[in-house]
């Protein structure tokens, strides 16, 4: 690249006077983006359509002669069938808590590791790994080797000070699968966190100790206020990922004990009840329940997004 | 960090700190830790209240998963799953790299809204297109094959990586590629000269990221393969009803389907925030 200081000017003019009709043009710069676009178009906005018309059928897969047209009827049912209804609850009360409680686990684990100290990295690595645990394998752990009454680790330690030895699943079944969300979601939101105390302005943070302030005064003034949207976004987000868990609750409970969340119960009732009108109407549900959160999220995205490229 | 008013001094509270740091990150990691002993112990051993730390150790779990002992073969849904994963993440690719090429470098107009449909298409939740895909997978034959995951799974990472992408191809200067281009390096040449030396690292953290949430999949499989098809989790599943002792041989199923995330995770650490983030943050 040496030869490009060197290279003269008025070189440019030349090449551009052979340029192609503009719609020509246009198109040789949209045609990259087409597939991804009309793939995406697709395999996700085309089935959400089909799910939105079988909403509004009385279509049951084990009898398929009488489908017909009922209107909105199913939503009714979702939306006053008792069990229905505890999933919604259910899934926003584990949504809520697990994300809730990693983003102030994840601060802690943030602040601590954006001092140096030796072997930083190292105890970073530790804390990300939960994050990197397939799934389905960290709910296994959790429901075989922690929370096993008779050999898990939990009572096993609770064993060594003379504890109690619970049933955690059966007592507390909802709170089961929570910890280990929050278990595997913590170190996400603390890598968003850690993100967002990088990038703050040391020279702002130095002004600050000279003028005197305090540790305790300069997060709740400067660095709460500067984290405030990197905190919006790690609950925005985790939020997203939450609200669809299927994982957890499938593996920890099967769904039992109360603990029947939003996308559960829709893979129930078509899966295992083969109620399709019923089970589309409940994902139509979950849809727009998604849209709330999603319409914030899309904002604090675009706002970051903004501040990026003007500062580029 | 010459402040007046702290009562203890600073270095002394910072290693205070430090230890407050590598206890949290000890306790975070100590149930990878546990697994990992315990799938080296047998299964007498794997099952005791209190539990035995320092048993005898035995690869007898490994050899139990992998089916030695008379139980189901793992490998072909290991194998399922590395189709399934890499070739969603090859095509992911080969979808996201024009795309983003046309949103950051050469962009069409209104490049940003075309950004933010690529990311609302990933807040519409899996459920939402359930049911339609596997009625369409069922009328078509599609049911039990590895290939509609591959599709799936593709539109699942498409967003994510064409959002990633863009911004990396962003940091790559307009003035650098102006450059070449007065030099009269055509477009191929521009591509691998230029663009790629500075993108490649992006790419390769984009495509770990993929393969990561590929190989994760439960729901979609779950619905959609059977006995032929099936993932790595799928066959996971099989271990959630509990079967007499069976301790070791589920920690060391977890711990080998793991690994290959754990390895993508750890080799794309630098960019795992900006991936999951979807960009949003650097």
């Amino acid at each position: 690249m040496s030869a490009t200081t060197t290279a003269p000017i008025t070189a440019t003019p030349v090449r551009m006077t052979r340029r192609p009709s503009a719609r020509l043009r246009a198109w040789s710069t949209r045609g990259p983006l087409l597939p991804a676009l009309v793939f995406m178009i697709v395999v996700t906005q085309l089935p959400f359509v089909a799910t939105v018309v079988i909403s509004f059928f009385d279509w049951n897969a084990l009898y398929p002669k009488a489908r017909h047209f009922t209107g909105v009827d199913n939503y009714q049912q979702v939306l006053t069938d008792a069990d229905l209804r505890h999933s919604v609850w259910t899934t926003i009360l584990l949504t809520v808590t697990v994300v809730l409680v990693s983003l102030v686990l994840g601060m802690v684990l943030a602040l601590l590791l954006d001092r140096r100290f030796r072997g930083r990295g190292f105890v970073r690595t530790l804390l990300i790994a939960p994050f990197l645990v397939v799934p389905v394998a960290a709910a296994l752990l959790w429901k075989h080797v922690l929370y096993n009454p008779e050999y898990g680790l939990l009572n096993g330690l609770l064993h060594y000070v003379g504890g109690p030895q619970p049933d955690w699943i059966s007592t507390t079944p909802l709170l089961a699968v929570e910890a280990s969300l929050i278990w595997q979601w913590t170190p996400f939101m603390m890598l968003i966190l850690l993100a967002g105390l990088q990038s703050r302005d040391s020279q702002q943070l130095e002004a600050a100790r000279v003028d005197g302030a305090n540790d305790w005064q300069i997060f709740r003034h400067l660095t709460l206020p500067h984290l405030r949207r990197y905190l919006e976004l790690g609950a925005l987000l985790g939020s997203i990922y939450i609200v669809q868990n299927f994982d957890a609750v499938f593996t920890i409970t099967s769904g039992g004990l109360g603990t029947a969340n939003l996308p559960y119960t829709v893979y129930q009732s078509f899966y295992q009840a083969h109620e399709n009108g019923l089970a589309s109407a409940a994902g139509v549900l979950v849809v727009i329940g998604s849209i709330i959160i999603a319409t914030f999220a899309l904002r604090v995205v675009s706002s970051l997004f903004r501040e990026e490229v003007s500062r580029a | 960090m010459s402040t007046v008013a702290v009562r203890t001094s600073p270095r002394r509270r910072g290693a205070g700190l430090g230890l407050v740091a590598w206890l949290l990150g000890i306790v975070f990691f100590l149930p990878i830790a546990w697994m990992a002993l315990t799938s080296f112990h047998s299964e007498s051993d794997a099952a005791t209240n209190p539990p035995s730390f320092g048993a005898a150790l035995t690869l007898d779990g490994y050899r139990e998963f992998f089916g030695t002992g008379g139980g189901a073969s793992p490998w072909p849904a290991l194998v399922n799953s590395a189709v399934a994963s890499v070739g969603s993440t090859v095509l992911v690719l080969l979808l996201a790299l024009p795309a983003a090429y046309a949103l950051s470098i050469r962009p069409v107009k209104k490049w940003t809204d075309v950004l933010f449909f690529f990311l609302s298409t990933k807040m519409l939740p899996v459920v939402a297109g359930l049911l339609p895909i596997y009625l369409f997978a069922k009328n078509t034959g599609m049911l039990d094959n590895i290939w509609l995951l591959v599709i799936l799974y593709t539109s699942m990472n498409l967003p994510i990586a064409v959002w990633m992408m863009q911004s990396f191809l962003a940091e790559v200067p307009a003035a650098v590629i102006e450059a070449a281009q007065i030099d009269g390096a055509r477009l191929p040449t521009i591509l691998a000269r230029v663009v790629a030396p500075i993108a490649l690292p992006g790419i390769a953290a984009t495509a770990l990221i993929c393969f990561i949430f590929s190989w994760n999949e439960l729901l979609f499989a779950r619905v959609l393969t059977g006995v032929v098809a099936e993932t790595a989790p799928v066959f996971l599943t099989g271990f959630i009803t509990s079967q007499g002792l069976f301790l070791a041989k589920v920690c060391a199923a977890s711990l080998v389907i793991s690994l290959p995330v754990l390895a993508a995770g750890f080799a794309a650490q630098d960019k795992l925030v900006q991936g999951l983030s979807l960009g949003a943050v650097k």
